[in-house]
């Protein structure tokens, strides 16, 4: 008992504050990535052909962030001139069309459809699925439940039962061998329901893209409402996304 | 021994040079050296123009290697040795050679084989789900079954469970895996270069390093590059910081699956903090983008050794402590005790390795045996409880922490820098071999790459420790409580990813 009371004391009270204050990350961490799109022109082409993503629209100047593994290549190859990566860890979009960036995203809470806020602004229960990936965004999303973040403070859970679920949050590129397992477990959701595509391989197949084994995007087989990019993404990005679209 | 080539880990060898036995003499061989006590590392398929070939690495304080033409079906060495049995699974499932007599031959991952022959388990592919298996069976009056996954109740990774019980307690269970296959090894062997590190990086993202580091040391023996000692620093550092991080995660996840959720909370957060450990020596939690051919993309500087110097001294006291409250909890005791037991011989019929092999008293660690980076100069670990229980495989993870953090403390200590990283074209040699081992933190991962006489990936192989150590829960399982099928499963934690590929 003398124990537990002192291991108490020492471990205190260790829940953030965020978003009500602010969260830096240590400055090697590569979050939302700014693009010079006046790099000139050799640079940008040098820099597509080594991603190893190939997330990188030369003629457009733009980098996919469905596709991006934030490995830092084209930074340390343009050595800055052409991308550089922030530690703004807020990423998530409600469209598709809007991870092809330049570096400015689009605020999701506006872009967040309304009834969603309605209906699970309160309350929203997520039966997560797992399809195929290598095991971190399943991890970075485990965390949410740690002291630290919390994440049941905002009335968000990950439940058991898809049936007392309002949505899925899927990770992984979709092997063929899950495709039936997803589909099965969406279609257990009760209506109205939301679909969270997280991590580079739900939104784009992510390293196995080109993969015959896999279906590669979730949203070719369920419409998907919310993007959260990364590789994994960081659980604080997930987290600003969960608030911003749904609260 | 003209039989085996000895081979060093992560040195290229000329193709050669690798024996090409008659098969009934490879066969001997392999199942001589099994019975003398050595493991297998890799045993695999491979097409060569129009010939499938064999090939077995296999490990006794020693690597070697041999290889032989495949016959269409052989007599199976699992009949004779447990060793091989998933080795000739796999076998079977990517090139269609039929292993006659194999006392289980059952598919591994679910999908088509990879040389267009016909299927050895009669699968039809068509059918999307791995299901399609008559799944063991046990009958009798009392005996019920239970059937879990593959979509879990947690955020986990899917995979089937099937277990025989009667009443509470389980006769057998069988996994079925093969949901998160995603065909790694036909990657690996069909894109460019540039693709490789990151598809290394996440054939299990808990062992990113693990994987990492196997990769880069067998395309840096391949192309010829050196690393400095800086560089090897940071890398056994990372190996070190992603054992450490996983160990404590788990140990608090099995004080949850006993219902004792102080410690459970406090190792939850203070994984994190290793976590972030990591993205402070390369941006990323997980270490992803930080090992590459060549090197590592980021140098640790003085202010990153600081960082890391001063908060391993704030955690080392709290984990020290939050495992003493584990650890002492008569409750905790009485629930890790004598629960999920692998014997010794057992563990050594099914070549268990990792924490899991020396909690079974096999102490095998491949950072002594066949030391990569900084090991060689480096103080083995030594466990003290080797029972093979939950308690052990517990014990073993708390003594690796400290043991870890003791490395990475005298890693620190030093000085040396690491030169800048600069991305370099990689030229693979013609018609070589190479073998990495590193010590990941569930186990000895090992990669495999066979070049043509183009310098191109001819075969790509991978193992993941999980790939030995699943049939060990299996086995861990036998007259268990079906309640303790939660702690028995932490207390190995093994990949699903990383098996399925």
């Amino acid at each position: 008992m003398l124990k537990v009371l002192k291991n108490r004391l020492e471990q205190g009270h260790r829940t953030s504050r965020y978003p009500k204050e602010q969260i830096h990350l240590y400055k090697r961490f590569r979050g939302l990535p700014k693009v010079n799109s006046s790099c000139r022109a050799e640079l940008v082409q040098q820099c597509a052909a080594a991603c190893p993503q190939d997330a990188i629209m030369a003629d457009a100047c733009r980098i996919d962030l469905g596709r991006c593994v934030f490995c830092g290549l084209c930074e340390t190859l343009s050595a800055g001139e052409f991308v550089t990566f922030s530690q703004n860890f807020e990423m998530g979009t409600a469209q598709r069309n809007d991870l092809f960036t330049s570096g400015d995203l689009p605020a999701l809470a506006d872009h967040a459809q309304k009834h969603f806020k309605k209906l699970f602004g309160r309350s929203l229960q997520l039966r997560q699925i797992s399809a195929a990936g290598c095991n971190a965004c399943e991890a970075d999303t485990n965390v949410l439940n740690t002291p630290f973040f919390d994440l049941s403070r905002f009335g968000i859970q990950f439940v058991a039962s898809p049936r007392h679920a309002d949505g899925i949050h899927v990770t992984g590129p979709i092997s063929e061998n899950m495709r039936a397992a997803t589909l099965e477990t969406f279609a257990a959701v009760p209506s109205p329901k939301v679909v969270i595509a997280s991590g580079a391989c739900a939104i784009s197949g992510g390293p196995f893209h080109g993969s015959e084994d896999i279906v590669g995007d979730l949203n070719s087989i369920i419409p998907v409402d919310l993007y959260i990019p990364g590789c994994p993404p960081h659980p604080l990005t997930t987290l600003h996304a969960l608030l911003n679209y749904f609260k | 021994m003209d039989k085996l080539l000895h081979i060093r880990n992560g040195e290229k060898v000329n193709r050669a040079e690798i024996p090409c036995l008659p098969f009934s003499q490879f066969r001997q061989t392999l199942l001589d050296f099994a019975e003398e006590g050595g493991q297998v590392v890799q045993f695999f398929a491979y097409q060569e123009s129009d010939a499938v070939k064999l090939l077995a690495v296999l490990r006794s304080d020693r690597l070697f290697v041999t290889g032989c033409e495949a016959p269409q079906s052989f007599d199976s060495l699992t009949a004779v040795s447990e060793k091989f049995h998933m080795f000739e699974r796999e076998i079977g499932e990517q090139y269609g050679l039929k292993a006659e007599g194999h006392p289980w031959l059952k598919m591994v991952r679910y999908h088509k084989n990879y040389s267009g022959t016909a299927d050895v388990f009669g699968n039809d592919y068509s059918q999307d789900i791995p299901g399609n298996y008559p799944y063991f069976t046990v009958e009798g009056e009392t005996v019920h079954e239970v059937a879990v996954g593959p979509v879990h109740a947690g955020i986990i990774e899917p995979g089937h469970f099937r277990f025989q019980c009667c009443g509470e307690r389980v006769f057998h269970l069988e996994i079925q895996l093969g949901y998160q296959h995603r065909g790694v090894e036909k990657l690996l062997q069909s894109v460019p270069l540039k693709r490789l590190p990151i598809i290394a990086e996440t054939i299990a993202g808990d062992t990113t390093i693990g994987h990492g580091l196997c990769q880069a040391q067998a395309l840096e023996a391949l192309a010829d590059l050196q690393v400095d000692d800086g560089a090897r620093v940071v890398r056994t550092i990372a190996l070190e910081l992603e054992r450490i991080a996983n160990h404590i995660g788990d140990l608090g996840a099995l004080s949850l699956d006993v219902a004792f959720n102080p410690p459970a909370a406090y190792f939850g957060r203070i994984r994190g903090e290793y976590l972030n450990l990591s993205q402070i020596l390369g941006g990323s939690r997980f270490g992803r983008g930080l090992v590459r051919p060549g090197g590592v993309t980021h140098v640790m500087g003085e202010e990153q050794r600081r960082l890391l110097s001063d908060k391993l001294a704030e955690l080392t006291p709290e984990v020290e402590h939050v495992n003493e409250l584990i650890f002492g909890s008569p409750s905790v005791q009485a629930r890790f005790d004598n629960t999920g037991t692998v014997r010794r011989q057992d563990a050594e019929k099914i070549g268990l390795v990792g924490y899991a092999g020396r909690a079974s008293g096999l102490a095998y660690d491949a950072r002594v045996s066949f030391p990569s980076e900084c090991y060689a100069e480096l103080p083995a670990n030594r466990n003290l409880k080797t029972e093979g229980d939950v308690c052990s495989r517990a014990t073993v993870r708390r003594e690796e922490i400290m043991h870890s953090t003791g490395l990475i403390n005298l890693l620190l200590a030093r000085s040396q820098e690491a030169k800048s990283y600069t991305p370099e074209e990689l030229n693979l040699a013609p018609q070589s071999l190479v073998v990495t081992l590193n010590e990941g933190w569930r186990g000895e991962v090992s990669h495999c790459i066979l070049t043509d006489d183009q310098g191109k990936i001819m075969r790509y192989k991978v193992k993941d420790p999980s790939f030995h150590n699943w049939t060990g829960l299996a086995l861990a399982l036998r007259d268990e409580g079906i309640s303790d099928f939660p702690l028995c499963n932490k207390s190995f934690n093994l990949s699903y990813c990383g098996f399925d590929l």
